[in-house]
């Protein structure tokens, strides 16, 4: 047996939460997944130990999702997006998702607008993390919870 | 994984076995959804996906309609583009996908949108037919379709398409599989209510083929019914068969006239 | 399959930011799904995005496997002189794919 081949408790759980209706991962079925600790080592290899500041980073993302494949994200974050002051990057971070980095994007001052939109893959309910990093270097932050719901049949 | 799952959509499903009445289909009229009820599957929708949807750029389903736009004025090896004929004048494909299934004249048989599509390939293009599911006839089919947007499916059954459509209606109302289901359990006696995340649909094909968000990918009517036999534990049919025809002309009469959504996104 | 709907405005007054769409034919597969034998499907994504306005790069983006299939980006830049905006995207085996609009801007 392949050692990323989840234990038949793992299934047995997964079972049990699937059938109270509430939202499980059906898809990456044989995949490991991350853990909210990588979620911080990613954050830390990509900006360090600098603090993370909550607050001026917007998330606009559904508060349910029908379908885990195709979630909408914008990503706001506030800042004159001038020469002197805009925003670096925006990463994508997730707890659950089974490589923690989701997307990242670099802008710059001929950016204009510090806002952006995509669609991501959630391997079920969870709260992602944005992190936006400044020109001075300081980092602003913001989390947003989605519940994934799971499909009515199961094909396969 | 696959193990566990089992119990538990026979538990969920088993539960709509239980409640569902008999299928006779003689008693049952002649579509089991009374007219002013029905309602899109895009009804189903989250608002987010509803507005992917109405937008032109965002809809990825578009880039089918995109290719299927560029092989429609492309020839087709040693023959001329389907727009040749088709590009302007009487032969004008606006409307055309309302009425298929329908008969074909020359053989009798029953043909969808991809099915004419080929039989033009074959009779007037001096082309191979295409494969069933293939980027190539799936993206010429959706582009087909995507001219009829907006405009009413049509409920019209000629004397020939009759018999056809009465195999439909027995495949539609027949209970099959290790669930014992059949397609009227789900959508037309228990349309509206939860199954796990999702609300279950009316099932109707008026926005075929369609962008699912569960294949990540476009695909056709005819895999969508492969799914749904597949959930319910039933063999699914291949591609273009017969009684999958028939459904989907049994389908085009039961959709009363909803507008044609292709390209469309579905759950 | 390379194909991409991009959308761009043609002609912006100097100074305006303007609305940039993408929409790329992509499975962007993930690498973490099996086959119907249990084998697995190999990682097959898109990594690297970039609009360059006459070159100079305004937006990028680094792409992960959670990015969904047939990956749509929204992004803005500020119109400054007439060119050309170039959208640019990598692979992982490393193939590029690009298209170009143009933008006329006056002052």
């Amino acid at each position: 047996m392949k050692p990323e081949q989840p234990s038949t408790d793992i299934d047995r759980r997964a079972f049990l939460v699937g059938g109270m209706g509430l939202a499980v991962a059906s898809f990456l079925p044989l995949s490991t997944k991350a853990a909210p600790a990588d979620m911080q080592a990613a954050v830390k290899e990509l900006f360090g130990d600098r603090p993370l500041q909550e607050g001026g980073v917007t998330i606009t993302i559904p508060p349910i999702a029908e379908n885990g494949y195709s979630v909408p994200l914008t990503i706001d974050v506030d800042s004159p997006m001038t020469p002197e002051d805009y925003v670096k990057k925006i990463a994508v971070f997730s707890p659950r998702n089974p490589i923690p980095n989701l997307v990242q994007f670099t802008l710059g001052p001929r950016t204009g607008l510090a806002r952006v939109s995509t669609r991501i893959r959630l391997a079920g309910t969870q709260k992602i993390l944005v992190v936006a990093e400044m020109s001075d270097g300081t980092l602003k932050s913001a989390a947003a919870e989605t519940m994934v719901t799971v499909a009515a049949c199961i094909i396969g | 994984m696959r193990h566990f799952r089992w119990p538990l959509i026979g538990l969920l499903l088993g539960a709509l076995s239980a409640c569902g009445e008999e299928p006779a289909s003689d008693s049952v009229r002649e579509t089991g959804l009374a007219p002013d009820t029905i309602v899109s599957g895009y009804a189903f929708l989250t608002p987010e996906t509803q507005s992917e949807q109405d937008d032109d750029f965002l809809n990825p389903a578009n880039l089918w309609v995109d290719e299927g736009g560029k092989l429609f004025l492309s020839e087709t090896g040693v023959s001329a583009a389907c727009a040749s004929c088709h590009g302007e004048g009487d032969m004008r494909l606006d409307g055309a996908a309302t009425r298929y299934p329908t008969i074909d004249h020359a053989s009798g048989e029953l043909v969808n949108l991809e099915g004419r599509i080929n039989l033009c390939r074959t009779r007037h293009q001096q082309a191979d037919p295409l494969e069933y599911e293939s980027e190539p006839l799936l993206s010429l089919t959706t582009y087909v379709a995507s001219l009829s947007r907006g405009q009413a499916i049509s409920t019209a059954l000629s004397t020939d398409e009759q018999v056809f459509y009465e195999v439909g209606k027995t495949y539609f109302n027949t209970r099959r599989g290790q669930f014992n289901l059949s397609c009227r359990e789900c959508h037309d006696l228990n349309w509206g209510k939860q199954l796990r995340g999702d609300t279950i649909s009316q099932g109707h094909s008026n926005g075929f083929p369609a962008y699912r968000l569960e294949w990540q990918t476009l695909g056709s009517l005819h895999r969508r019914f492969r799914d749904c036999d597949a959930g319910i534990r039933a063999e699914p049919r291949t591609y273009g068969s017969a009684d999958y025809l028939a459904l989907e002309l049994y389908l085009r009469v039961r959709a009363q006239g909803l507008p044609m959504e292709t390209p469309a996104i579905r759950r | 399959m390379a194909a991409i709907r991009i959308s761009a405005m043609k002609t912006a007054k100097a100074g305006e930011i303007i609305e940039l769409k993408a929409l790329i034919r992509h499975k962007m597969e993930t690498g973490f799904r099996r086959g119907s034998r249990g084998e697995a499907i190999p990682r097959d994504i898109i990594t690297h995005f970039v609009c360059l306005y006459n070159g100079e790069a305004v937006f990028e983006a680094d792409f992960f496997p959670s990015v969904a299939a047939n990956p749509f980006l929204i992004f803005y830049t500020r119109a400054t002189e007439s060119g050309t905006l170039e959208f640019r995207w990598t692979d992982q085996h490393g193939t590029v794919s690009s298209q170009t609009a143009n933008i006329s801007v006056e002052s």
